[in-house]
């Protein structure tokens, strides 16, 4: 059972990571339709620096970067020159799903070093939770950490209501004199860095290996994730759980011998992101949480 | 000593010019603010007011002259170098942000640092201080478009401002409001605060500003005590010609005829958040008369403009258009019956802005052209069609366009709003139903507007007037209800309503 949770924990890191990043993101006003595509980023620069450095740390780093450089040819084609956010958000997704295939080619077969665990003294050794909570890698305490900074800035700090007032109502930013594309430009990129991060856990954290397009889809059920949360950090980590616990789902059943078709099985987390969008979308029209001006271009002075 | 604080300028503009491209928005304009005087500057629509404000307040940088302020010249770069002048602005449009809470909203626009608990015990009093009662952790999307407005002025006030500078600040207040407003004015002017008031609305300039200055093309035509000069000399000067008096008609001369339309216990569910649930609104307009339907915005105008017009439907019986229960038909077959609609917003919804008038009016009237059954034909011969009925709008209504058949986006407001209005009149209606028609538009345009209103109920057709504007609604409607959170109040006759009925049926204090 103890091993079940973590299980589910570990799981849900990457979405998490993801997710808490484009939350950031979509409140600045951007839709970064691009998180999978910066995932495989992320998970690519992540795999191929262990090899080269041996360091599973050098990793994260390189898969924060990773997630950053490709979040600014985003940012770069849809702040700057004005494209549609949704359709460079696909090609976006396309093209690095394409470019990992490349880069990752040499990978094949290769296995990376594992993220250690970090166990905290005496927290560790309470019965049951201490060993879930407190004895993991540090993208977990990262993560977790994440979240409570997210909802802290986003309340009382005055950068994080710059970012909600420039997603809320963006020419009344610019009539104040707050840079709106340059808000834009730093909320994407940290939005990449975090799906590179979560991306890189993949290879780093779960399963050591590179294959072609390994994050799975976990990009867009990232995306799903922000709005099932309706764009509060807490509620993120709740959806990442459930999330998470759906697709250990499919291995329990295999393991216990359940009689249920593994392609159901495997289908399982994407139906539930169906649903969750669906049912989100009934209730956001008598509770609006978008950010009034997501996906909407900023002109500037016309 | 406080005399002669008062009588020192604060702020001297002079010979200050500004152009876009070729155009000449500001041509040397020279005005004079003093300590504690509520100047007024007073302009149709691109007369040039909001330019030299936004030169003031440091977004748009003049072309030629000079500002002093204390006697000393300065330039303003940006809003921020304004700020630090002790010039500060509350725009029309209010810069706010809805999803944010009133103290965030401050915020986020100091200079200064300061945590959000320290400020909204700030914002508590300075707000008691001013007479500008706000709840400081509300968002304010929860606000009335009147707390609004004392959001944005407590955000000047936080800074401490020698000039405040407010954008046309009544046109979306209740009288009420407006009252409560003009007290806080003069008590800022007591203190020693200038005041540079921005408005269009004669009465309220001889009832709050010491000093008017009246801008046409840009230039200035004329600077003057406000004792010294009547509302009618100053609407003249501000046009330019003698303000056409519009002739009523008597006001009993649609009393026996037929019940046009008649509204029975209408209902609609709101759509958004933001929007206003109607309940059971109920009445009748008679052929020849004009229903005047007044109310702040926000309070279910769209929404019953909507219904009206069929773009919510609801039961048959909700609607009664002479015996023919409509209230379930769409807008297509309400047209055909002999209705037409204008829609407060003339860009996007009353016309398609990126195609040209010929094809908007092909919009309209495509459906009554004669019909050959051979498609193509049809086209051609409809177009040519729409093309004369357009051409003919554009004279009839003196439609002034900057080149033949021009985008409906490249006109201004006002000639916009004539072409629209032009065109629900060629459909030759039975019953016009029009919201904000002369909303932000300049006086000229707004006062043929009426009068075209005016001729259409004489011909013994029935109008619903939806209007923010209590000027208009006095002036051509003969019947007044009030529309106030959804519900209607019963029509009352023109001449037994005040304002101030009107403003408590408004519901505000």
């Amino acid at each position: 059972m103890e091993n079940l949770l973590i299980t589910i924990l570990l799981t849900s890191i990457p979405i998490l990571l993801a997710g808490l990043g484009e939350l950031v993101t979509e409140k600045s006003g951007v839709l970064n339709l691009g998180v999978e595509g910066m995932m495989l980023c992320g998970a690519v620069a992540a795999l191929g620096s262990v090899l080269i450095f041996g360091n599973p740390y050098i990793g994260i780093l390189f898969g924060a970067i990773a997630g950053i450089l490709i979040s600014t040819v985003f940012s770069f084609f849809t702040i700057t020159l004005m494209t549609n956010q949704v359709a460079t958000g696909l090609g976006l997704t396309i093209f690095a799903t394409a470019l990992t295939g490349l880069i990752g080619e040499p990978f094949v077969g290769k296995t990376a070093a594992s993220l250690p665990k970090l166990e905290i003294i005496f927290l560790s050794d309470i019965p049951y939770i201490g060993k879930i909570l407190f004895s993991n890698d540090i993208l977990v305490y990262f993560a977790i950490f994440l979240i409570f900074f997210i909802h802290f800035g986003f309340q009382n700090t005055k950068i994080g209501i710059i970012i909600r007032a420039v997603g809320d109502n963006h020419d009344s930013a610019h009539s104040i004199g707050y840079s709106v594309k340059l808000v834009r430009w730093i909320s994407t990129s940290f939005g990449g860095m975090c799906a590179g991060m979560g991306g890189a856990y993949i290879p780093l954290a779960l399963t050591p290996h590179w294959s072609e397009g390994m994050t799975a889809g976990k990009g867009w059920i990232a995306l799903a994730l922000v709005v099932f949360a309706s764009w509060m950090p807490i509620r993120l980590l709740i959806g990442a759980l459930i999330f998470g616990g759906i697709t250990i789902l499919q291995f329990v059943a295999q393991a216990r011998g359940w009689d249920v078709p593994s392609q159901f099985l495997n289908m399982l987390p994407y139906l539930a992101t169906i649903l969750a969008l669906a049912l989100i979308s009934l209730k956001l029209r008598h509770n609006n949480y978008a950010p009034a001006c997501l996906g909407k271009h900023f002109l500037g002075n016309k | 000593m406080t005399n002669n604080l008062n009588a020192m300028k604060f702020i001297e503009v002079k010979n200050l010019s500004k152009t876009f491209d070729q155009f000449l928005a500001n041509d040397s304009i020279s005005l004079t603010i003093k300590n504690g005087e509520i100047h007024a500057l007073l302009g149709e629509n691109g007369a040039g007011k909001s330019t030299l404000v936004k030169c003031l307040y440091g977004v748009v940088k003049p072309t030629d002259g000079q500002i002093l302020i204390n006697g000393n010249h300065v330039t303003i770069n940006n809003p921020r170098e304004a700020r630090s002048c002790g010039i500060g602005m509350v725009f029309q449009h209010f810069s706010l942000f809805p999803a944010l809470t009133v103290s965030e909203n401050i915020l986020i626009s100091l200079d200064e640092k300061i945590t959000k608990k320290h400020l909204e015990d700030k914002i508590s009093i300075i707000g008691k201080q001013w007479g500008l009662p706000i709840e400081p952790t509300k968002k304010v999307l929860d606000l009335s478009v009147g707390e609004q407005q004392r959001v944005e002025i407590i955000r000047c006030l936080l800074q401490n401002p020698k000039l405040l500078i407010m954008d046309e600040p009544t046109s979306v207040l209740s009288p009420q409001e407006i009252n409560q407003l003009f007290k806080v004015l003069r008590k800022l002017a007591n203190s020693g605060c200038s005041i540079l008031y921005i408005s269009h609305k004669l009465n309220e300039i001889k009832q709050i500003a010491s000093k008017v200055t009246i801008l046409r093309s840009g230039k200035v035509i004329s600077s003057t005590s406000t004792s010294k000069i009547s509302t009618t000399s100053m609407a003249e000067k501000m046009i330019g010609k003698k303000v056409k008096k519009i002739t009523k008609f008597s006001k009993n001369s649609f009393l026996n005829s037929l019940t046009a339309i008649s509204i029975n216990n209408l209902n609609r569910k709101k759509i958004s958040q933001f929007g206003t649930e109607l309940k059971n609104i109920s009445f009748n307009v008679k052929y020849g008369e004009i229903l005047g339907i007044a109310g702040v915005a926000g309070n279910g105008q769209v929404e019953l403009m909507n219904a009206l017009s069929g773009e919510t439907l609801g039961d048959p019986d909700e609607i009664i258009f002479e015996d023919k229960k409509i209230g379930n038909t769409n807008i297509k077959f309400r047209r055909s019956l002999g209705l037409e609609f204008v829609p407060e917003e003339r860009n996007g919804h009353a016309t398609v802005p990126d195609i040209t008038l010929t094809e908007n009016t092909f919009l309209t009237f495509y459906n009554t052209y004669s019909k050959n059954n051979n498609f193509l034909d049809d086209i051609l011969l409809s177009s040519n069609m729409s093309s004369n009925d357009s051409i003919s709008i554009i004279n009839d209504n003196d439609v002034r366009c900057p080149y033949s058949n021009p985008l409906a986006d490249q006109l201004s407001g006002g000639n916009l709003q004539k072409f629209i209005v032009g065109r629900s009149l060629k459909a030759n209606p039975k019953v016009l139903i029009i919201s904000q028609p002369t909303w932000g538009v300049d006086i000229g345009a707004a006062s043929e507007i009426r009068s075209k209103l005016l001729l259409l109920a004489k011909s013994g057709k029935a109008i619903i007037l939806i209007s923010q504007d209590l000027d208009e609604i006095y002036e051509i409607s003969n019947n007044i209800c009030v529309i106030n959170n959804g519900s209607l109040s019963k029509p009352k006759i023109t001449s037994k309503i005040s304002a101030k009925d009107i403003g408590i049926l408004m519901g505000i204090n």
